[in-house]
């Protein structure tokens, strides 16, 4: 009887595996076949890279994929600068009020860039940053989850090594660079990994911030793309969306451990 | 000379305090300049009559949300908003620990079904939207199409006010429930083994265990998973705009949605930063429930 349900029970949870990628599993099926063949779902169908080509020439992927690129990587950087700086100074700096500041900063977790776009586009306007890379970028680098994190690693860092730099005659910063940073390695590695997967992702701030080809991330073209308006069936759809989503999805299945263990470090706080 | 060596440990300290300010500071600029700003700026924006180029705006206090909550559409939004997060928030988080314990049991092909649950998180919402798409068209989607081999009629799931939301819903679970397993698998495996064993030696059953050792173990992560979906319920509005649009009849618009067509569609920028105010108040409550909680974990150990 307990083994009845033991084996039910696994063939339960592979169902819902099987369910959960079933639209994967479609999507890439539809990408290598014509449209006709993908909605029958003719099996014995030939399998083409057609619409891969015919999604190509309908929108100009490679500026987005070197936009979202280039987006992933500003953001990137400029958190990690901030992030490191702040975390650094929450973590071993004795400065009045700290506590009563950092309590300000991890308002910040909730006080989404998402949820404050209207105000966020009058101070983007304001900057000059309408419609430019760094525009989509900004809002996100002074993450107050980043800070969040690198003070939690920096806190862990033995006071010996601190001291014994200071010693040697190391600056503020001599130390910081020297000292903690390498010592964070693993959580810089983690934070990466996160935010570069969010950024890839992120949809709604950056389609309203950006209004030309130039500027505009993979999501946006994507959805542009997609959009009913322009009639592109189905077939051709799957081809772009798996276009999209192949350099991440890739990645995450070589690296799945390091992914899985990065959210994980990112979450649990 | 010991005056000099306290004035020598005085200037120290304070080069130290002001390190400290210059390193916080770009932080702290960036995050007053898109975060509490923005917040008091739409607060602030909130309270004002909508201006044009031949009337300035006026102060009118509370009226903005008084219009917004005689606002049938605003009214829809919100009830639809309160049925999007009670659907996906109870359903992904049962399910994310459903998931957690199938992932952590002995089963065949452990490593490929936690793949397969987590892979949707890596996605972006919008291709997420596009997957789907193909399940849900009417005629030739793969859920009609299912459907025909039992007979079933052709169903527009997203063209019909009654099962649009639902349909929005179910990709909202599909992509969050692997990311909240990964919670609960973690702390599932923090577990010790000789619960388990002390359980099954006191003749208590598989679901007396689950039920009176792990779920209350696991209540610290639960609380953690369900306030970030709670953030998501908010904030996750992505498929809306390649799904529903919002339609038929805003019968799957959700509040995020609203303030973007508000703000970007319809310019009413005050109505836009009065929904904004609500929603920061329903997050600040998330907020609060999280330190509580947050306090309270602190103390055990």
């Amino acid at each position: 009887m307990t083994r009845l349900t033991t084996y039910a029970e696994a063939a339960l949870a592979i169902l819902v595996a099987l369910i959960w990628i079933a639209p994967l599993l479609f999507a890439f099926w539809a990408a290598f076949h014509n449209v006709s063949d993908a909605i029958n779902f003719n099996l014995t169908a030939p399998w083409t890279m057609e619409n891969f080509a015919t999604a190509w020439d309908g929108a100009p992927w490679l500026r987005y994929f070197l936009n979202t690129f280039l987006l992933v990587t500003i953001v990137l950087i400029g958190q990690f600068i901030l992030c490191t700086l702040a975390g650094f100074a929450f973590a071993q700096i004795e400065i009045p009020y700290k506590d009563t500041l950092f309590l300000l900063v991890l308002l910040q977790l909730f006080i989404l860039p998402e949820v404050l776009i209207v105000e966020n586009y009058a101070m983007a306007a304001r900057l000059g940053l309408l419609d430019s890379i760094l525009g989509i970028g900004a809002p996100y680098m002074a993450s107050a989850f980043g800070i969040f994190l690198m003070r939690q690693t920096f806190r862990s860092v033995p006071k010996e090594l601190d001291e014994a730099a200071r010693v040697e005659g190391c600056s503020t910063l001599g130390v910081l660079w020297r000292v903690f940073v390498p010592a964070a390695r693993p959580t810089y590695l983690a934070y990466a990994l996160v935010s570069v997967s969010t950024h890839w992702n992120n949809f709604l701030w950056p389609l309203i911030v950006t209004n030309s080809d130039t500027t505009r991330p993979l999501t946006v073209g994507l959805s542009i793309f997609a959009a009913p308006e322009n009639g592109v069936n189905i077939s051709v759809i799957s081809a772009a969306t798996v276009m999209t989503i192949a350099p991440l999805l890739i990645l995450f299945l070589i690296f799945q451990r390091r992914f899985v263990q990065a959210f994980l470090r990112a979450g649990i706080k | 000379m010991a005056v000099s060596t306290t004035d020598q440990r005085h200037t120290e300290r304070r080069r130290r305090t002001i390190h400290g300010w210059l390193l916080l500071s770009p932080a702290l600029i960036m995050l007053t300049t898109f975060a509490f700003y923005p917040s008091i700026a739409t607060l602030w924006a909130s309270l004002w009559s909508r201006g044009t180029r031949r009337n300035p705006a006026e102060f009118v206090g509370a009226e903005n949300y008084t219009r917004l909550f005689d606002d049938p559409t605003f009214r829809e939004v919100a009830v639809n908003n309160l049925f999007y997060a009670g659907v996906t928030i109870p359903i992904s988080i049962i399910l994310a620990l459903t998931m957690a314990l199938w992932a952590n049991s002995k089963i065949p092909a452990r490593a490929f079904v936690r793949t397969a649950y987590f892979t949707p998180t890596v996605l972006p919402m919008i291709a997420a939207a596009n997957l789907w798409l193909f399940f849900y068209t009417p005629g030739f989607g793969v859920l009609d199409q299912i459907g025909a081999l039992f007979g079933a009629p052709s169903v527009n799931w997203l063209g019909q006010p009654e099962t649009a939301l639902w349909a929005l819903c179910v990709v909202t679970i599909w992509k969050e429930s692997g990311f909240y397993m990964i919670f609960y698998l973690a702390a599932l495996q923090t577990i010790p083994e000789d619960l388990r064993e002390a359980a099954r030696i006191e003749g208590a059953s598989r679901w007396t265990y689950l039920r009176r050792i792990v779920l209350p173990l696991l209540m610290p992560t639960t609380i953690f998973v369900l306030v970030n979906a709670l953030i998501n319920s908010v904030k996750l509005i992505d498929h809306l705009f390649i799904l529903t649009k919002g339609g038929p009849s805003d019968s799957s618009k959700l509040i995020l949605y609203y303030v973007w067509e508000n703000a970007f569609a319809f310019f009413d920028t005050p109505a836009a930063a009065a929904m904004t105010v609500l929603m920061l108040i329903i997050l600040g409550a998330g907020a609060a429930l999280q330190f509580l909680v947050l306090d309270r974990r602190t103390h055990y150990r």
